[in-house]
């Protein structure tokens, strides 16, 4: 109770916090119930309403084929979000892992680790999911394997630094001293004291994931047409702009943008709430 | 001091070669993990198995890895970097005709997000919890959230559509301009040489929007930076003595405070570099640009790899050169990190 009471006080001082962890809930429940939410079949086409601007029926017109734009956009929601928590999830995981044994045990593995992530970083990130998703072949769950590789290297830095830090605490030695081996004190010493800042990276990390994942499939790569998913919406979009019809990509990049800067402020009010000392 | 420095940059430029390899590698092996047969793609549909055998012989499919790939080393080091089919050039012919497009708008994009970041951090660090330190919070917040592609459309839609300002996104010239008489390949320059201010003006106009997405997107780590590193540099001890002994404030803000603050900003430029050759294909594909972005989506949809690998190389090789330039001019204004390295 008393947690609650904290929390409810540090959300009402960040209003921003906020209302990015409301959008944030509108989203994962547009993700989870999209079917049963969207007024009309976004696959479903009429080609006698094309390209209608938006109206009382159709809330954000409707598209090349006559699909009803804002069930898409709802529908996109749990693809773009869907590609963007299995990336994160698996990096984190990954990454974690790696960053914990290197930062923990040093010597060779902790060399190794590091030359990786130095390889990953030499690339021009979007450059190298590109390539990945391209070489892997042209399919969701690369574009998801790419996501987390290129997300990874930031992990195995946090988690790497946050360990070579708390190793040598004091509460690491007495939990040697009571007898505890190594990977006992990794597991249960170390890295729950690392799970803050891995949560606000991961969190800052969504979003960004998600832009990825999105331009991936504005270029044609990963997910295909007639899918519902907001890179792709925004690229179709893309002929109708310099005729002059907005709509068509307006509201799936608006959409994109909303829940990118939802994450980025969700990250950032973790953070300070969090670590207050990283404030800026 | 001359010797020193070119002592600086032959250890820095020894010091990236390892990187240029690790690159070289992971490209090789990306591209080796294709799906399909090669031999069997290049040979046609129509061939027989001896034919596609042959192929493959001639290809070095048939080689062990470690073979393969020293003959790649080898006709890398030839400039070779295999045949388009889509153009039916040779790639580096290609990537050379196509990458001063590319780099014109990358450097303007960064010239922009350069000349507007540094000064908006600068005052916004200044003036905390003015309309401007607002603004700039604003625009870094909303700056990394804004889907490149999507910005260059809605910049479309305004200043093309609405407003007609900026002439049609197809190209880096409108449809009655020549390209100028070939000197870097960056049309800017070359029609400012030869005194064309004609097409210097519509090939300025071309960049315009381009550059504008680009610069959006970079500006905002660079204004963070700059804000963060400012508000630092301001709270220390020698801008006290400096104020204490009547220093004028211009003086103080821009010898002293901002020489200390380039140096992180300086280091997050090979962040935002990476960023805008990452986000340059997208912004190419907006503008319909003839970059290398755009050449390697072509071929990508083409399935034509060839033109993909000498693409991801040399975007890998181009970010690594860069990164050295920033480590090199870092090490220059700070004599700090020299020493320390």
């Amino acid at each position: 109770m008393k947690q609650f009471e904290e929390w409810r006080y540090l959300l009402l001082q960040n209003p921003l916090t906020l209302i990015a962890l409301i959008v944030f809930i509108g989203v994962v429940i547009c993700a989870l119930f999209a079917p049963w939410l969207v007024p009309y079949d976004p696959f479903a086409s009429d080609t006698v309403n094309a390209l209608q601007p938006p109206s009382a029926n159709n809330w954000f017109g409707t598209d090349q084929l006559g699909r009803d734009i804002f069930s898409r956009v709802i529908m996109g929601a749990r693809m773009d979000l869907g590609i963007a928590v299995g990336a994160v999830a698996l990096a984190a995981a990954i990454g974690t892992f790696l960053g914990a044994c290197a930062g923990f045990y040093g010597g060779h593995f902790d060399q190794a680790v590091g030359r990786g992530v130095d390889i990953i970083m030499a690339f021009p990130l979007f450059v190298l999911a590109m390539a990945i998703v391209a070489g892997l072949g042209n399919n969701v769950i690369n574009v998801v394997y790419a996501s987390a590789i290129i997300n990874m290297p930031f992990y195995v830095r946090v988690v790497r630094s946050e360990i070579l830090i708390l190793k040598n605490a004091g509460f690491v030695e007495a939990a040697r001293l009571c007898g505890n081996s190594n990977k006992r004190i990794l597991w249960f010493q170390l890295l729950p004291n690392v799970s803050a800042p891995l949560v606000v990276q991961m969190s800052l990390n969504m979003g960004w994931s998600m832009l990825n994942a999105a331009s991936l499939s504005f270029v044609g790569l990963g997910i295909r047409p007639p899918t519902p998913e907001w890179g792709i919406m925004v690229a179709e979009g893309a002929h109708y702009i310099i005729s002059g019809q907005w709509w068509v990509a307006l509201f799936p990049g608006l959409a994109l943008t909303l829940v990118v800067l939802c994450f980025n402020l969700l990250g950032d009010g973790l953070r300070d709430i969090i670590d207050p000392r990283r404030r800026t | 001091m001359q010797n020193s420095t070119f002592n600086l940059i032959l250890r820095r430029l020894i010091g990236a070669i390892p990187s240029l390899f690790a690159v070289i590698v992971v490209t090789f092996m990306v591209m080796r993990l294709l799906p399909g047969d090669p031999a069997a793609f290049f040979a046609g549909a129509a061939a027989s198995a001896e034919a596609v055998e042959q192929v493959r012989h001639q290809l070095g499919l048939n080689e062990s890895l470690l073979t393969q790939f020293w003959i790649y080393l080898k006709d890398l080091a030839q400039g070779d970097m295999g045949k388009s089919f889509t153009t039916g050039q040779p790639v580096t012919h290609d990537l050379m005709e196509r990458l001063p497009a590319s780099l014109e708008l990358t450097l303007l994009g960064l010239l922009i997000a350069i000349v507007i970041g540094l000064p908006l951090g600068m005052l916004a660090a200044t003036r905390p919890n003015s309309w401007i330190d607002h603004l700039c919070r604003l625009l870094t917040t909303s700056g990394v959230c804004l889907p490149t592609f999507f910005t260059g459309l809605v910049l479309i839609y305004i200043f093309y559509y609405l407003l007609g300002w900026a002439p049609a996104p197809m190209g880096r010239l409108d449809l009655f301009s020549s390209p100028p008489q070939d000197v870097t390949g960056f049309y800017l320059i070359d029609s400012a040489i030869t005194g064309e201010w004609a097409i210097f003006r519509s090939a300025l106009a071309q960049l315009i929007l381009p550059a504008i997405t680009l610069a959006l997107f970079a500006l905002a780590p660079l204004a963070r930076m700059t804000r963060a590193g400012m508000l630092g540099v301001l709270n220390s001890d020698f801008i006290r003595s400096a104020k204490a002994a009547g220093l004028p404030r211009r003086v103080i803000l821009v010898r002293y405070a901002l020489r200390n603050t380039l140096l992180p900003v300086i280091n997050t430029m090979g962040m935002v570099l990476s960023y805008l050759l990452g986000i340059n294909v997208l912004v190419e594909k907006v503008f319909a640009w003839p970059g290398i972005g755009s050449y390697a989506l072509e071929a990508l949809i083409a399935s034509d790899y060839a033109p993909v690998q000498g693409f991801v190389l040399s975007i890998a090789v181009l970010y690594v050169l860069l990164n050295l330039v920033v480590d090199l001019v870092c090490s220059l204004i700070d004599p700090r990190v020299e020493r320390a390295a």
